[in-house]
C-alpha cells in the first residue's frame, strides 16, 4: 500500500513538450510511472518518444486515455490556469511542480478547488514518490528504496537529503509527499499525516518543516491528539536571520509565531523526536 | 518589493483614497518651494524603506516654509537604521481628531486576504494587538468574489466609526481592496487613517509591498523599485532570479532550494562555522545562473571558504558544474571550495569538476565540517 499514487496511477503531463516537462517525463516513464498522455496547447496530435500521445487540452487527454492524475511543468504565469484546467477536466489529483506563482493567484486557485473536492499537491514542490512503483514529479528515483517510512515535507531538495540518508542505512519509504514551500498551497501537513496514519504500509513518519507560518504547530496538535505512529521531524532555518517584516499587519496576523525554536518546542511537546540535522533522522527512527 | 510612503500614497490616490496634498523633494530648497505652495504648515517625512522613522527623528512638523527648508536639510543629512535619507515627502499638515488603523494583507493560514481595522490607530498598533486583541477587527475576503459592501459597513460599525463617515469609509475600503487586488500587493496599509477636525477621512501614511512573483504583469510598479535601498549584491542576484541574503559569517554557501539552503547554514553553524550568506539558486538553474551566483558569493570579501551543496532534482548537477567552471575561469578564486553533488546527473557533474581543485564531500555533515575546517585554514 501507499498513499496518493501507485502503479495504477494514470498520469497526464501538462507542459510535456517544454524543457523540464520533457526531461522529467522521460525520468518518470523510466521509473515505471504509467505516463498515459501529455498536454501542450497547439501540439495536439504529436507524440513524445513515439509512445506518449500529446493533446491540446487536459479534457481531451482525459477522454482519450482515462488519465486520473496530472503533473504540471508550466511557467509560473501560466500555471494557475493549468491547475484550473485540470480541476475542470475532472482530474482528482493534481501535482504542481512550478515555483514562483503569485500569491493572489494561488489564493484564487485554492478557494476554487476547495469547492471541487480536488486534491492539489504543491505548487513549488518536488511531487510524489512511491518507491518501486511510481513517481510523479522530480524526486530522483534512485535516492529512495521501498519501505515503511512515510515522508512529508515542505521543502524540495531537503526531502532528497532525507530519503538519501534513509537509503544509506537501508531504510525505505512507503510514499514521499512534497507539499511545497509556498505560503498558499493545496495540501498541508495534517492532510498527509492523516493519510499515513491510515496507510497499513506506513509504520513511522518523517515530517520536514521550515520556518514561517503555523502549519508545523497545527501538525503538532494533530500528532498529539490523533496519531498512533511515531513521528520524527526536522525544522530548517534554525539559524536563519529574522524574516523581512510585513508592516504591522504581518505581526498582527502571525503574532510572534513561525520561528524554528517555537516549532521545535511545539513538536517536542507532542512527543515528536526532532533531529538536529537531516542525517540524524535515521537513527531517531530506530 | 517594498514601496516608499509617497509611492504607496500615489497608488492610493489613483484608487480614490484621499491623501494629503504634497510632493516629494530631494533637496531642502525643493522642500521649501513645496511648503510655500501648500501654505506653510507642513510635515517633512523621510522616505526610507524601514519602519520607525518617526521615533528616529525622521518625521518633523514645520510651521512655515523657512522652517520646512531647515528641517528638510536636517532630515536629508540623516541615516535611519543604516539607510541614508535621499528623499523627503512634504505634506500639508492635518489637524487630527482621531486615528484609525486600516490595512489588507494575506492571511496564509486562512488562505484568504484579510482586512484589519482598529479605532486605536497609530504607531502603537502592534502593542494594541498584543494586549487588547478585541480592539482589532479582522474580516476575511473571498478572493473569488472580492470585498462585499456589507463587509465594509461591518468594519465601520465594528470600529465604532460615527455613521456620518460610513459612506466615505466605504469608498476607502473599496479603494483599498482595489489597490490590493489590482497591484498584487501582499500588504497595503493605512496607518493612520485620520478623521480631521474639519471632518474628513484622509490616509495620512501609507505602506505597500508588492508580490515579486507578480511583477511580470505590473511593468509600471516594477519601475518603482528603489535599488538605492538595497545592497548591490542583492540587486545583482535579483537580476538572475537568485535569492541572496548577505550575512556576517565567512563561509559562502550556494545551495539549490530554500529549505536545503537554510539547512546547510544550520549545519555550518552546528559544526562551529558562520555562514556568509543565504543563497538559493532555485530549481532548474542553468550554468549562467550558477556562474552569476558564484561571482556574487566571491564578491563578499569576508568569504574564506565556499560550500556548494547541490542535490539535483529538477536542477541538473552537470549544469551546476559547468557554471562553477565558467565562474572559476573568470574570477580565479583564491579561497578553498567544498563541493557536494548528489541526485540528477551527479556523476556527469563530478566528472566535469574532477580536474578543478575542489574539496569533495559525500554527506551534508561531511561537507559542512570540511567547509568549516577550510575557512579556519585547516585541510
Amino acid at each position: 500500500m501507499s498513499v496518493l499514487i501507485n502503479k495504477n496511477t494514470r498520469l497526464v503531463v501538462q507542459g510535456i513538450t517544454g524543457n523540464e516537462g520533457l526531461f522529467h517525463t522521460r525520468q518518470m516513464a523510466a521509473y515505471g510511472t504509467n505516463v498515459v498522455a501529455g498536454m501542450t496547447p497547439g501540439k495536439g496530435g504529436e507524440w513524445v518518444d513515439e509512445k506518449i500521445p500529446v493533446f491540446d487540452s487536459v479534457k481531451l487527454a482525459v477522454e482519450a486515455t482515462g488519465a486520473n492524475c496530472s503533473v504540471i511543468f508550466v511557467p509560473a504565469r501560466f500555471a494557475p490556469d493549468s491547475i484550473f484546467e485540470a480541476a475542470d477536466a475532472g482530474i482528482p489529483l493534481i501535482i504542481c511542480i512550478t515555483e514562483g506563482i503569485a500569491v493572489q493567484d494561488m489564493m484564487r486557485v485554492r478557494n476554487y478547488i476547495d469547492q471541487k473536492k480536488v486534491r492539489l499537491i504543491g505548487p513549488n514542490c518536488p511531487g510524489l514518490l512511491t518507491p518501486g512503483e511510481s513517481k510523479v514529479g522530480i524526486i530522483p528515483g534512485n535516492i529512495a528504496i521501498p519501505g515503511n517510512v512515510g515522508v512529508v515535507s515542505r521543502s524540495g531538495t531537503l526531502t532528497y537529503e532525507v530519503l538519501y540518508a534513509l537509503k544509506l542505512v537501508g531504510m525505505g519509504a512507503s510514499t514521499c509527499v512534497g507539499i511545497g514551500g509556498d505560503p498558499i498551497n493545496g495540501t498541508n501537513f495534517i492532510d498527509v499525516l492523516e493519510m499515513f496514519e491510515h496507510d497499513p504500509q506506513t509504520e513511522k513518519v518523517v515530517m520536514i518543516g521550515e520556518i514561517g507560518g503555523t502549519d508545523e504547530d497545527k501538525a503538532a496538535e494533530y500528532i498529539a491528539s490523533k496519531m498512533t505512529k511515531p513521528v520524527v521531524s526536522f525544522i530548517a532555518g534554525q539559524t536563519a536571520p529574522p524574516g523581512k517584516r510585513m508592516g504591522h499587519a504581518g505581526a498582527i496576523i502571525e503574532g510572534g509565531a513561525g520561528s524554528a525554536a517555537d516549532k521545535v518546542k511545539a513538536l517536542e511537546a507532542a512527543g515528536v523526536k526532532v533531529a538536529k540535522h537531516p542525517e540524524e533522522i535515521p537513527s531517531l527512527l530506530k | 518589493m517594498k514601496l516608499h510612503e509617497y509611492q504607496s500614497k500615489q497608488i492610493f490616490a489613483k484608487y480614490g483614497i484621499p491623501i494629503p496634498k504634497g510632493r516629494v523633494a530631494a533637496t531642502a530648497s525643493e522642500a521649501k518651494a513645496i511648503a510655500e505652495e501648500l501654505g506653510g504648515r507642513v510635515v517633512i517625512k523621510s522616505q526610507v524603506l524601514v519602519g520607525g522613522r518617526g521615533k528616529a527623528g525622521g518625521v518633523k512638523l514645520a510651521k512655515d516654509a523657512d522652517e520646512a527648508e531647515q528641517l528638510a536639510a536636517q532630515i536629508l543629512a540623516m541615516e535611519i537604521k543604516g539607510l541614508p535619507v535621499r528623499k523627503v515627502l512634504v505634506d500639508e499638515a492635518a489637524a487630527i481628531e482621531s486615528e484609525i488603523y486600516f490595512s489588507i494583507t494575506n492571511d496564509r493560514a486562512a488562505r484568504k486576504p484579510v482586512m484589519i481595522a482598529s479605532a486605536a490607530g497609530g504607531v502603537e498598533i502592534e502593542e494594541v494587538a498584543a494586549k487588547t486583541p478585541e480592539k482589532i477587527i479582522k474580516v476575511h475576503i473571498d478572493p473569488l468574489l472580492g470585498l462585499r459592501d456589507y463587509q465594509a459597513r461591518d468594519i465601520a460599525a465594528s470600529i465604532d466609526l460615527p455613521r456620518e463617515y460610513w459612506k466615505d469609509f466605504n469608498k476607502i475600503a473599496t479603494g483599498l481592496w482595489q489597490v490590493y487586488s489590482q497591484t498584487d500587493a501582499t500588504l497595503a496599509e493605512i496607518n493612520p487613517l485620520v478623521i480631521t477636525k474639519d471632518k474628513r477621512l484622509i490616509a495620512l501614511d501609507g505602506k505597500m509591498m508588492i508580490d515579486d512573483n507578480a511583477l511580470f504583469r505590473h511593468a509600471d510598479l516594477a519601475e518603482m523599485r528603489d535599488v538605492d535601498e538595497e545592497a548591490p549584491a542583492e540587486t545583482e542576484a535579483r537580476k538572475y532570479g537568485l535569492s541572496y541574503i548577505k550575512l556576517d559569517g565567512d563561509i559562502g554557501c550556494m545551495v539549490n532550494g530554500a529549505g536545503l539552503a537554510m539547512t546547510s547554514m544550520d549545519i555550518v553553524k552546528l559544526f562551529g562555522g558562520e555562514p556568509a550568506n543565504f543563497l538559493d539558486i532555485g530549481g532548474g538553474a542553468g550554468s549562467d545562473k550558477v556562474a552569476a551566483a558564484m561571482k556574487i558569493i566571491l564578491s563578499d570579501s569576508n568569504v574564506k571558504a565556499v560550500l556548494f551543496n547541490i542535490f539535483g532534482g529538477i536542477t541538473r548537477c552537470d549544469e551546476v558544474a559547468r557554471g562553477i567552471l565558467v565562474a572559476m575561469d573568470e574570477v580565479k578564486p583564491k579561497v578553498p571550495m567544498v563541493v557536494r553533488l548528489v541526485g540528477t546527473n551527479a556523476e556527469e557533474g563530478r566528472k566535469l569538476l574532477a580536474d578543478a581543485k575542489m574539496i569533495t564531500a559525500e554527506t551534508l555533515a561531511d561537507a559542512a565540517k570540511k567547509a568549516v575546517a577550510a575557512a579556519k585554514g585547516k585541510k
